[in-house]
């Protein structure tokens, strides 16, 4: 298209002149009461917007919530159905959920009981990016296949990227039951006291691995 | 008869264009000069990418026609779209391939780009949103494997999780945002699809468009010539000369390879989608299932290798600082090299960083797939010890074989071609170690050994020391104490058939 042809082209609705005289017609001080009412215009847009933005922050912020507040007591069954010096894995309802979490909702734990009283019931989120850890009895080592993160039968680091022993649940035993506090993906930034990585091969510290409980 | 028809169309597309008005802006894009030598297959990657774009909006709201963003039934969506609905096999595929050419295409682009000196100025905005454009692209990657809502999804997101639940202080209030809540479930699932579906595809077609305009109004980037200097006070007015000088109209001149090169790119996304298939989904997202080996879409391979690399306490710091640098790097290279050369003969460094990346990238993809790292779970269990290692072996040696597989030796360390890589091959492990030393190591573990004192008998830790001691290549001598020898030969002077000297 030449420029003749675009300067043939019908035009918009020719408002142009009135527009002319309209600015002829105001001073500046008219001008500047349009700036001061566009100015209002712009302040009130922001003052409603910023009402709007509180209960939508809110809502957005919905999840945040304290650990405690997603966390309750969880049956995993009768105590007595865990043998003493063995490690079982079992699995439970999350206790925070809604109906439409499906099989999300069904949660895993390792219970190794260490004698008639005492427990330790183990996340089984490898303590490094979270993979499933799989207990291996005839070695008496949990493995991670994500990127081979090992520990012994107390959860402690035996070898691999993890800086620390597998995560723990607070349990306690009511009725006959075992029962623990859960309804939390362990992570480190929940469940996480950074310890001393132990030094391979000795036992100095492994204690303070797992020190996650409490 | 024909005339009058054409006169009809001529009216209608004026009644359209008086009232759009868009023939100007759509000739004056089209039209414009671009220099000559910008024509070439090095300028197709992307109109490439943006074509890819489309494809996977296309195909996205296709799929999304089916799919139930339901963490209860998205995976039984996955596999009526697969099994049922017919070729949604072939739908998921072409999307999920799509993602892949477009990863690749996008990182394809941004390195011509830097090798071609293409963001300096006055493109350095360009370049800019390319950054994003390229985060947002790897953020739909994460995000739609992440609604393939199956066991990688789950643990992938988990390994999410774990990395943003190191960041100090509101790691924990990060994580329930991005989760909906404390664990991975329904609400996260809806979280991920509103991104993958409107908050980032949305961003992310914004931004192309505004990376096109600025393509459009700024010019394409003219061949790199060594010793043609960009300098701000002259590049605009040397760049309009070239246009004009040496310049052709971008339709048909560069345009005809841009279009060549993306219905090949769709081609191939068809053909791997029509061979290769949809990816997943892979078992049910249930993490009460511990029967898994997790692990993430190609694009971030090399995260997952460069995880498993870092000393543990280099993790956390890596992990939090080195996205921030990696992407403060990439906005900062058109600020901190604005001006000067463009051709990568005179940019020696340019050259060498983009090699490094590439080949890091490359070897940390390749490391990822081989995971040689992880134990293999079933080794013990599955894995065969070849014949020859226990012909004419004594009964304590056979036990010591039993033991090495049933206490998941295996699971580590390979025999005969088999097994985990994560320690050393034990096939010659007799010439590395004496029985003392392989006792040592495996009573108290070491490096990356855990320890079996605990674990293993004497009498097992006997059987599987004196397995280990048959293992060495014929012809070749197991390691000795030299020392212990000479012990013995002292106190008792004649070894029936011992060696002679110590």
């Amino acid at each position: 298209m030449t420029v003749s042809e675009e300067s043939n082209r019908p035009n918009t609705l020719s408002t142009q002149p009135e527009i002319d005289k309209a600015s002829d017609r105001d001073g500046p001080a008219a001008v500047s009461r349009r700036w001061l009412l566009l100015k209002a215009g712009v302040a009130l847009n922001g003052l409603v917007g910023l009402a709007l933005a509180v209960p939508v922050v809110r809502y957005l912020l919905a999840p945040v919530r304290t650990d405690s507040s997603y966390k309750s007591w969880v049956s995993l069954g009768d105590a007595d159905g865990f043998p003493v010096g063995e490690t079982r894995l079992v699995s439970f309802k999350n206790p925070w959920t809604q109906p439409w979490d499906g099989q999300t909702d069904n949660v895993a734990a390792y219970v190794r009981r260490e004698s008639a009283s005492q427990f330790t019931v183990f996340a089984i989120n490898c303590a490094h990016l979270g993979c499933p850890v799989r207990w291996f009895p005839q070695s008496q080592l949990f493995m991670c296949p994500c990127h081979g993160g090992v520990y012994y039968a107390d959860g402690s680091r035996a070898s691999g990227p993890p800086e620390r022993g597998l995560f723990t649940y607070d349990y306690k035993i009511a009725g006959g039951q075992l029962q623990i506090d859960a309804g939390q993906m362990p992570t480190l930034s929940n469940t996480a006291k950074l310890v001393n990585i132990s030094s391979p091969g000795t036992n100095s510290g492994k204690d303070g691995d797992c020190g996650c409980r409490g | 008869m024909k005339q009058a028809r054409n006169r009809n169309l001529k009216r209608l597309y004026d009644w359209f264009e008086q009232r759009l008005q868009v023939e100007g802006p759509i000739k004056e894009a089209v039209l414009h000069n671009v220099p000559r030598n910008t024509a070439s297959w090095w300028y197709v990657f992307g109109s490439a990418a943006f074509t890819l774009l489309m494809l996977q909006i296309v195909t996205g709201i296709l799929l999304a026609l089916v799919y139930v963003p339901s963490a209860a039934e998205a995976w039984n969506s996955l596999n009526t779209l697969n099994h049922q609905v017919p070729l949604g096999w072939f739908l998921r595929a072409v999307h999920a391939w799509g993602s892949n050419f477009m990863v690749a295409v996008v990182f394809i682009h941004m390195a011509q780009v830097f090798l071609f000196g293409a963001y300096k100025f006055p493109r350095e905005l360009t370049w800019t949103v390319g950054v994003f454009l390229l985060l947002m692209t790897l953020g739909m990657a994460f995000t739609g494997q992440v609604l393939r809502f199956d066991q990688d999804a789950y643990w992938g997101l988990g390994i999410g999780v774990f990395i943003l639940s190191r960041v100090p202080w509101m790691g924990g209030g990060l994580v329930h945002l991005l989760l909906g809540g404390p664990t991975i479930a329904g609400a996260t699932l809806s979280r991920f699809f509103a991104l993958h579906v409107f908050v980032i595809p949305g961003t992310l077609l914004f931004l192309a468009l505004v990376h096109v305009w600025m393509v459009v109004k700024l010019g394409i980037n003219e061949w790199p010539m060594p010793g043609r200097l960009v300098r701000k006070s002259t590049y605009i007015a040397e760049y309009d000369q070239l246009t004009h000088e040496d310049g052709i109209p971008f339709v048909p001149g560069a345009f005809w390879k841009d279009l060549i090169f993306s219905a090949a790119v769709l081609a191939a996304v068809g053909v791997c989608a029509a061979v290769f298939g949809p990816s997943g989904p892979g078992g049910q997202p249930d993490p009460s299932i511990t029967q898994t080996v997790p692990k993430p879409d190609f694009p971030f391979l090399w995260i997952y290798a460069v995880l498993s690399y870092l000393p543990p306490s280099m993790e956390t710091p890596f992990i939090l600082i080195a996205p921030i640098l990696m992407i403060a790097g990439l906005l900062a290279v058109p600020f901190v090299a604005s001006e000067g050369e463009k051709s990568w003969h005179r940019r020696p460094v340019a050259v060498l960083a983009l090699a490094t990346v590439a080949v890091g990238w490359g070897v940390f993809t390749h490391l990822a797939m081989s995971t040689p790292w992880s134990p293999h779970m079933s080794a013990w269990s599955g894995d065969t010890l070849p014949v020859e290692y226990l012909r004419e072996a004594t009964p304590l040696v056979r036990q010591g074989a039993v033991i090495f597989q049933a206490k998941q030796c295996r699971n580590c360390h390979s025999i005969g071609g088999l097994g985990g890589e994560r320690g050393p091959t034990l096939d010659a492990v007799a010439t590395r170690m004496t029985p003392d030393q392989m006792r040592y190591k495996v009573v108290t573990g070491g490096g990356n050994m855990p320890a079996y004192g605990k674990n293993l008998s004497p009498a097992e830790i006997e059987a599987l020391v004196s397995f280990l001691e048959t293992l060495h290549p014929k012809g070749e001598a197991p390691a000795f104490d030299a020392s212990q020898q000479a012990v013995q030969s002292n106190a008792a002077p004649a070894p029936a058939g011992g060696s002679s000297t110590p």
